[in-house]
């Protein structure tokens, strides 16, 4: 067949553009965040003093990092599966998180006294932490998987790391509700491992799935 | 950014609009683009340009179904080379050879001597064979003997929303039998 050929085909066959990845993207959201609330009202649920701690600086600051985390990634996915589509400024809004967490881990090393660190770092939960953010997460990657299948990553792995970075966040979100331990040194340490695994386990799925 | 882009991204918000002439006239300005990207590349991989044709249909192919991921602000060219870049290095992939190809080699490729080549066996012709048989009959109708969506309905007794239907498919899966890893 001559590609003039195949070019008759492919006009033959236009459709007006469905809709756009990232109202896919949000559609998808919506019943894996909501599968994840229910593992999380079934199995965890909030933590008995959330009305008091609610305005607590250190409690705050657990939602502001997974929070950002998860909108600085979907604005970076968003442009990862789109060919060739300049991504720099959403890079260098993503790479902003960590540094705010860094800073966020440095205050709490210059405000408590030595011996406690390790308590604090080590905290009372983090194996239920390891295991709750990526249990919570599945759902909403499996979402967001399958919705990104429609976009076009040039980096298939990649596109599916920062996939998982946004169910890790929002699920680490969720999982702060519940979470007793609020020092970011536990932060730090736990949470950041916890989203890493959905990060890996999106890496993958990327490779599998999003190839195009 | 050139004229020539510029026009291209004109040429695919009319498509975007229901334009299939604009359409038409876009992927006939486009495969020379995509011509040269891929001659180019598999030249500086030291490997005949035999295949070059092959990319083309592939990267023509995923520019129509993947044609909702441009994003109308930006220019048209940048997304066309992405794309054209993308599926060369997978068809070198497919052959065994892992290359490293700079984005820079494709900036501002330079349409010259890149007229179709007279036709040799293709891969599409392979893939097309494998396609479901009503699939296989809409596509060629349309494709090689160049009838329309209505003609293709009188001739093989289908109504035309089942043409379409077939013929979109029929394309998606040309799309991912390039993709297989086979051959």
């Amino acid at each position: 067949m001559k590609t003039d050929d195949l070019i008759r085909a492919l006009s033959s066959d236009l459709a007006p553009p469905g809709p756009s990845i990232e109202s896919r993207f949000a559609v998808a959201f919506l019943p894996g965040v909501l599968v994840a609330l229910a593992l999380f009202a079934i199995t965890l649920g909030p933590r008995p003093d959330l009305m008091l701690v609610a305005s607590d600086v250190r409690f705050l600051f657990k939602f502001v990092v997974t929070l950002s985390l998860a909108l600085c990634s979907a604005l970076l996915v968003w442009r990862l599966v789109r060919p060739g589509a300049p991504a720099r400024l959403q890079i260098a809004a993503l790479a902003i998180v960590p540094l705010v967490l860094a800073v966020g881990v440095l205050m709490e090393l210059i405000v408590l006294p030595r011996p406690s660190w390790e308590a604090r770092l080590i905290g009372s939960n983090g194996l239920v932490c390891l295991v709750s953010i990526p249990s919570f997460a599945l759902p909403m990657l499996i979402a967001e998987i399958l919705a990104l299948r429609q976009g076009a990553p040039t980096q298939p792995a990649l596109a599916g790391v920062v996939a998982g970075l946004f169910a890790g966040g929002v699920a680490a979100a969720i999982y702060a509700a519940h979470c007793p331990d609020d020092s970011p040194l536990f932060v730090a340490l736990w949470y950041s491992l916890g989203i890493a695994i959905v990060a890996l386990a999106g890496g993958f799925a990327g490779r599998l799935a999003l190839r195009w | 950014m050139s004229d020539r882009e510029i026009d291209w991204g004109v040429l695919m918000r009319a498509a975007n609009g229901g334009d299939a002439a604009a359409y038409n006239r876009l992927l006939t300005s486009l495969a020379p683009a995509v011509r040269a990207v891929a001659r180019r590349g598999l030249g500086r991989a030291g490997l005949a340009a035999d295949d070059a044709e092959d990319v083309v249909q592939e990267t023509l192919l995923a520019i129509h179904l993947k044609r909702h991921t441009w994003d109308p602000s930006l220019p048209l060219g940048p997304w066309v080379r992405a794309i054209a870049r993308n599926k060369l290095i997978d068809a070198m992939r497919r052959r065994g050879r892992r290359d490293h190809i700079p984005i820079d080699d494709f900036v501002d490729t330079l349409a010259s001597d890149t007229a179709e080549p007279t036709p040799i066996p293709c891969k599409l012709d392979e893939h097309l064979q494998s396609l479901p048989d009503r699939q296989q009959s809409v596509v060629r109708a349309i494709s090689l003997d160049g009838a329309s969506i209505r003609e293709t309905a009188a001739r093989l007794n289908m109504s035309e929303g089942a043409v379409r239907v077939a013929l979109h498919r029929g394309l998606a899966a040309l799309s991912v039998k390039f993709g297989a890893r086979q051959s």
